[in-house]
C-alpha cells in the first residue's frame, strides 16, 4: 500500500523550467524555425466535399517565377493495400497517404490536392491558384445517420463493414460495428421501476489549438531527412513519415520545436510529409505552414455523433441496466473514437447489465483526430443527462444517485476490465461537500447541474536519461513534448528521488536521435509514464552514487544509505556526504554518472471528474451564461498542483465551449461556413467566471508517487452538467450540442 | 514580385530599418524580416490576439497592420519588455500564477495586459476580462491569466 508521504518537492509549485523563455517570446515554436535558403510551401485544397479527380495540371504553377517545386499524390510512393501499424492500431496505408495528398478522390472540402514550394509564401499561394484540377463533383454525405442509409452515396467503393469480427459482402459507409455486453440487459430492464430512453446529437468540434500546424524539412545530400515541427510526439512523426514516404526511420530525424497546443490534434501528420517531399524535390529546406482555415478544414476535428441511451433503475435508485448506441462520424476515412466512447459511456457506475453498440461511419468531413478524452464527452453527454432525468424522476439528489451507483475497486467495466483503486466516489463526495453545492440557487432562470466523467489514461513507452553535473544539479533528457508544464512535473519526480530542489534539474526535450523511444504526449500519459521513467532514471543515479560513496569510504554498498539528500554510512564508520558534494567527486571515484530509465507501464490509473455548474438562461435571446463552475477531479497525486488545476480549468472551459457555442456549420454542398475564430466561437475570458478546480488525491497504485493522468477527463462532464443546469433553470431537456441560442429558442418554442 | 519599400521605424526603443513588400503585414515583417518571432500567428485575421504588439502606445493586432504603415512610428513587442536582468512584473506574475500552458498565446496576452495596465493601473476582474477578450487561449480557461494580470496590477 502507498503511504501518505510528506514529499519535499512533489506537491510544491516551483516556476516551470521553460517559463522565462515563454514569457519573453524567446521560446521557439515550429513556425519560428529559420534556415538559410529557406523556401515556403503552401497546399492547394479541394473546394468540393466529394469529387473524383479527373486530372491535375501543375504546369502554369511551375512556370511562375519564384516557384521551385510542385508535388501531388503522384510523387508519393505507391501505397498499395498495405496496412501500417503505427502504435495505435492498424492503419490502412492508402487511406493515410490519400489524406496527405488526394490521389483519385477528394473526400472533404479542404482535402489536400497539391503543394508548392516557392521563394516566399505569397508566391506559393499565387502558384496554388494556377494549378488546374478537373473534378467530377459527387453528392456529399454529411451526417452519420444519412451515411448509414443503404442507398447513401459511398465514399469508398471497397470499404465493407466489419461487424463483431465478420466482414460484410457489400460496400458501405459503416466501417465497423463493435459491441460490449455485460450480464443480461433484458433481465436488468425488466427489474427496473423507471426506464428513461433518449436520443442525442452532437456537432463536429475542433481542438482549437492557437498554433496552426507547421513543418520545415530538409534533405541532406546523403539522404538524411530532418523535420523541425510542432508535434505531440516526435517519434510518431518519424514513424508516420517513414510509412508514408517508404523511407527508413534511421534516415529521419524529427526535431520537436515548442508546441502551441494540441489536445490530440497534433498526433496525425498532414503537412510534415509534404514538406519532406518538397524538400526532396527542391534540394532546399522548405517550411510549410497552415493558415487558420486550413486547420479547421484540413485537420482532424472530433466527430459529430448520434447517441441513444437507455437506463433503468429501481425506485430506490439502484441502476439495473443500461444500453448505449453510439454512431460516430469518422470523417473521410475510418477511425473515429467510437471505441473509447463505448468503453467510457457507463464507466463511472457499477451496473450489472449493460449492452453498448458502437458504429464507425465515414462521411464527407475531415478525417477525425483525437480530441481530449476522445469519444468520452459525446458519450457522457447522453448517459449523464439520462441519469439526471432518472434521479429527478425518483426524487433523488443527483450526486446521491451517483454515490449509490458509483464504481469502486473490483467492479467490472462493461467492456471487460476490472477497476483497480479508483477515486470516483471521492470526487462525488468532494463535490457534495463543496460550498458551491449548498449555495442558494433559487433565482428565476437560474439553474444548477452536475455530471461526472471517466477517462482511462494510458501508459506506453517513455525514456529518460539523467546526466549528473559536478555542482549537484542534473540534466534530464526526455522525449515528451511539453504542452502544459510537463518539463516541471517530470523534473520534480527526479528531484524528489535525489533529494534536490526542482530548480536543480535542467530538463530538455530533444530530437529522435538523442533520446530513447518515447510515445506521444497524449492519453494523459506524460506526467505518469515519462515521470515514471524519470523516477527510474533517478533511482539508477542514486544506485550509482551509493556505489561511489561506498568506494570513497571503503565500505560495503549495503552499508550506505541515502535520505534527505545525504549519503551516510551505517554499521560502523560515521561518514556523511551530501548529494551535491558527492557530485563534485565523481571524477575521482570512477567518472561521470549517467542514469537512464525506460518504461512501458501497465498501471495507468483511471481518472474521474465530477463537475457542478450554475447557469442563467436568458429566455429572450436563448443565451446561457455560466455563473459559477466547480470541477472536482481525482489526480492520484498532483505533482505540480498549479498545472493540474490548469488542466482541469482548461478542460472544463473547452467543454463549456463545446456545450454552448462550438460546431462546424456546413451548407448543403458540404462546405464549412464558419472556418475562422470569429465564426467558430471559442470561449473568451469575458464569457467565463473563475473555474474552481478541486483536486482529490486517491493515489494510483500503478505509479511510485500515485500519479494519475489529469489532462483529459475534465472535458467529459461539462456538456451534460450544463444541459442539466439548463433543465433546472427552464425545465427543458436539451439533447443536441451545442446548446446555442438558436437551439435554446427552438427548445423553448420561440422560433 | 512587388518592389520592396524602405521603412524606418522604432522597435523596442531602437531605430530599425527594413525593406518590405507593400502587402506584408507588420507581423510578417517582425517574424520573417527582423526575426522577432515572439509575436505569433494564430489566425492572421485579427481574431486571436497572439500577434498583439503596441504601436504608438496603442494595442494592435500586428497581422492587421501593414509593415509600411510603421514608418516613423514606435513599436513595442514582447522582446522589449524585460530588462536584461529582470522580468517585467506582468511576466513575473504569469510565471508565479502558472498562467501559461503551451505558451503560444502568452506573448500576446502579456502585451495586451501591458496596454491595459498602462492606461488603467488598477483594473477590476471584469475590466481585465473585458480587455483581454480579444486574446484567445485554449489551454488555461483564463482563470490563472486573469489572476496574473490582477496580481501584476497590485505589484506595480
Amino acid at each position: 500500500m502507498l503511504e501518505n508521504k510528506d514529499y519535499k518537492v512533489i506537491g510544491t509549485r516551483p516556476i516551470r523550467h521553460d517559463g522565462v523563455d515563454k514569457v519573453t517570446g524567446r521560446a521557439l515554436y515550429g513556425a519560428d524555425f529559420q534556415a538559410a535558403g529557406l523556401l515556403h510551401g503552401r497546399v492547394l485544397r479541394s473546394p468540393h466535399a466529394h469529387a473524383k479527380i479527373i486530372s491535375i495540371d501543375t504546369s502554369r504553377a511551375e512556370a511562375l517565377p519564384g516557384v521551385k517545386g510542385v508535388v501531388t499524390a503522384k510523387d508519393l510512393p505507391d501505397a498499395g493495400d498495405k496496412v501500417a501499424d503505427l502504435g495505435e492500431g492498424a492503419v490502412n496505408l492508402k487511406h493515410l497517404c490519400d489524406n496527405i495528398l488526394a490521389s483519385d478522390k477528394v473526400l472533404y472540402k479542404g482535402h489536400a490536392v497539391a503543394a508548392v514550394a516557392a521563394t516566399n509564401p505569397h508566391i506559393a499561394e499565387e502558384a496554388c491558384t494556377l494549378i488546374d484540377v478537373e473534378y467530377e463533383v459527387l453528392s456529399p454525405v454529411l451526417e452519420v445517420r444519412q451515411a448509414m442509409e443503404p442507398d447513401a452515396p459511398l465514399l469508398h467503393e471497397h470499404l465493407k463493414t466489419t461487424s463483431l469480427g465478420e466482414t460484410a459482402d457489400e460496400p458501405s459507409n459503416v466501417a465497423s460495428h463493435i459491441q460490449h455486453k455485460l450480464g443480461d440487459p433484458e433481465k436488468g430492464f425488466a427489474e427496473a421501476d423507471v426506464i428513461i430512453e433518449r436520443e442525442f446529437v452532437t456537432g463536429t468540434v475542433h481542438q482549437g489549438y492557437i498554433e496552426p500546424h507547421n513543418a520545415t524539412a530538409h534533405y541532406n545530400a546523403d539522404g538524411q531527412l530532418t523535420i523541425w515541427c510542432s508535434t505531440q510526439g516526435a517519434f510518431t512523426v518519424r514513424e508516420q513519415v517513414a510509412e508514408i514516404l517508404q523511407y527508413p526511420i534511421s534516415k529521419i530525424k524529427v526535431v520537436p520545436m515548442e508546441i502551441g497546443g494540441g489536445f490530440g490534434g497534433k498526433i496525425s501528420v498532414y503537412i510534415k510529409p509534404v514538406a519532406a517531399m518538397l524538400a526532396k524535390k527542391t534540394g532546399k529546406p522548405v517550411k510549410v505552414l497552415m493558415n487558420r482555415a486550413d486547420v479547421f478544414e484540413g485537420t482532424g476535428p472530433t466527430p459529430a455523433s448520434f447517441i441513444r441511451v437507455k437506463m433503468g433503475a429501481t425506485k430506490e435508485g439502484k441502476l439495473t441496466a443500461a444500453q448505449g448506441y453510439l454512431a460516430f462520424e469518422a470523417g473521410a476515412y475510418p477511425g473515429s473514437p467510437v471505441g473509447p466512447g463505448a468503453m467510457c459511456i457507463f464507466a463511472p457506475y457499477s451496473i450489472e447489465n449493460v449492452i453498448i453498440d458502437g458504429y464507425d461511419v465515414v462521411v464527407n468531413k475531415p478525417k477525425t483526430a483525437p480530441y481530449r478524452a476522445p469519444g468520452a464527452p459525446n458519450a457522457a453527454f447522453g448517459s449523464e443527462t439520462v441519469l439526471d432525468e432518472i434521479a429527478e424522476h425518483l426524487g433523488i439528489d443527483p450526486l446521491e444517485i451517483r454515490l449509490m451507483n458509483g464504481a469502486k475497486e473490483g467492479d467490472r467495466r462493461a467492456d471487460g476490465p476490472v477497476h483497480p483503486r479508483i477515486g470516483f466516489i471521492e470526487t462525488v463526495e468532494a463535490a457534495k461537500a463543496h460550498p458551491h453545492y449548498s449555495a442558494p440557487n433559487g433565482k428565476k432562470h437560474h439553474g444548477r447541474g452536475v455530471a461526472s466523467g471517466y477517462w482511462f489514461n494510458i501508459g506506453l513507452e517513455s525514456s529518460v536519461t539523467i546526466n549528473v553535473n559536478a555542482d549537484g544539479t542534473i540534466n534530464l533528457v526526455e522525449g515528451s513534448t511539453d504542452i502544459g508544464g510537463t518539463r516541471a512535473s517530470i523534473a520534480m519526480q527526479a528531484a524528489e528521488v535525489l533529494g534536490i530542489p526542482a530548480e536543480s534539474v535542467n530538463p530538455s526535450v530533444v530530437d529522435t536521435n538523442s533520446v530513447g523511444y518515447t510515445a506521444v504526449t497524449g492519453g494523459s500519459r506524460t506526467t505518469y509514464a515519462t515521470g515514471y521513467a524519470a523516477y527510474e532514471a533517478a533511482q539508477e543515479v542514486k544506485r550509482q552514487m551509493i556505489t561511489r560513496a561506498a568506494k570513497l569510504w571503503e565500505v560495503d554498498e549495503a552499508n550506505v544509505q541515502f535520505a534527505d539528500g545525504e549519503f551516510s554510512s551505517i554499521n560502523g564508520k560515521e561518514e556523511q556526504i551530501s548529494f551535491r558534494d558527492l557530485c563534485a567527486r565523481l571524477g575521482e571515484t570512477g567518472g561521470p554518472i549517467v542514469g537512464s530509465g525506460t518504461v512501458n507501464p501497465g498501471g495507468a490509473g483511471g481518472a474521474y471528474a465530477t463537475h457542478v455548474v450554475d447557469v442563467e438562461v436568458d429566455e429572450e435571446t436563448g443565451k446561457v451564461e455560466i455563473l459559477r463552475y466547480t470541477a472536482v477531479q481525482d489526480a492520484g497525486k498532483a505533482i505540480h498542483p498549479s498545472y493540474v488545476e490548469g488542466q482541469i480549468q482548461g478542460g472544463a472551459v473547452q467543454g463549456i465551449g463545446w456545450a454552448l457555442n462550438e460546431e462546424y456549420i456546413y451548407n448543403a454542398e458540404g462546405e464549412m461556413t464558419n472556418a475562422s475564430f470569429l465564426d467558430y466561437r471559442m470561449p473568451t475570458c469575458l464569457d467565463l467566471p473563475m473555474i474552481d478546480a478541486v483536486i482529490v488525491e486517491v493515489p494510483n497504485p500503478g505509479h511510485p508517487y500515485g500519479v494519475r493522468g489529469v489532462g483529459e477527463v475534465p472535458i467529459v462532464p461539462p456538456m451534460a452538467a450544463i444541459a442539466n443546469a439548463i433543465y433546472d433553470a427552464i425545465g427543458v431537456r436539451m439533447t443536441e450540442l451545442p446548446m446555442s441560442p438558436d437551439r435554446l429558442l427552438k427548445a423553448l418554442g420561440k422560433i | 514580385m512587388a518592389r520592396r519599400s524602405h521603412v524606418q521605424t522604432t522597435i523596442n526603443g531602437e531605430t530599425v530599418e527594413f525593406l518590405c513588400e507593400p502587402r506584408q503585414s507588420l507581423l510578417e515583417v517582425l517574424r520573417d524580416e527582423l526575426h522577432l518571432t515572439g509575436a505569433k500567428e494564430g489566425c492572421n485575421n485579427g481574431n486571436c490576439g497572439a500577434c498583439s504588439v503596441i504601436l504608438d502606445g496603442r494595442l494592435v493586432n500586428s497581422c492587421l497592420v501593414l509593415g509600411v504603415e510603421t514608418e516613423g512610428k514606435s513599436v513595442e513587442t514582447i522582446e522589449g519588455l524585460a530588462a536584461p536582468d529582470k522580468l517585467h512584473p506582468i511576466q513575473d506574475a504569469f510565471l508565479e500564477n502558472a498562467a501559461l500552458q503551451c505558451g503560444i498565446c502568452t506573448p500576446g496576452f502579456i502585451m495586451s495586459a501591458k496596454a491595459l495596465l498602462d492606461q488603467n493601473p488598477n483594473p477590476t476582474e471584469h475590466e481585465v476580462r473585458y480587455w483581454l477578450a480579444g486574446n484567445l487561449c485554449r489551454c488555461t480557461g483564463y482563470d490563472k491569466i486573469v489572476r496574473a494580470v490582477l496580481d501584476a496590477a497590485a505589484a506595480e
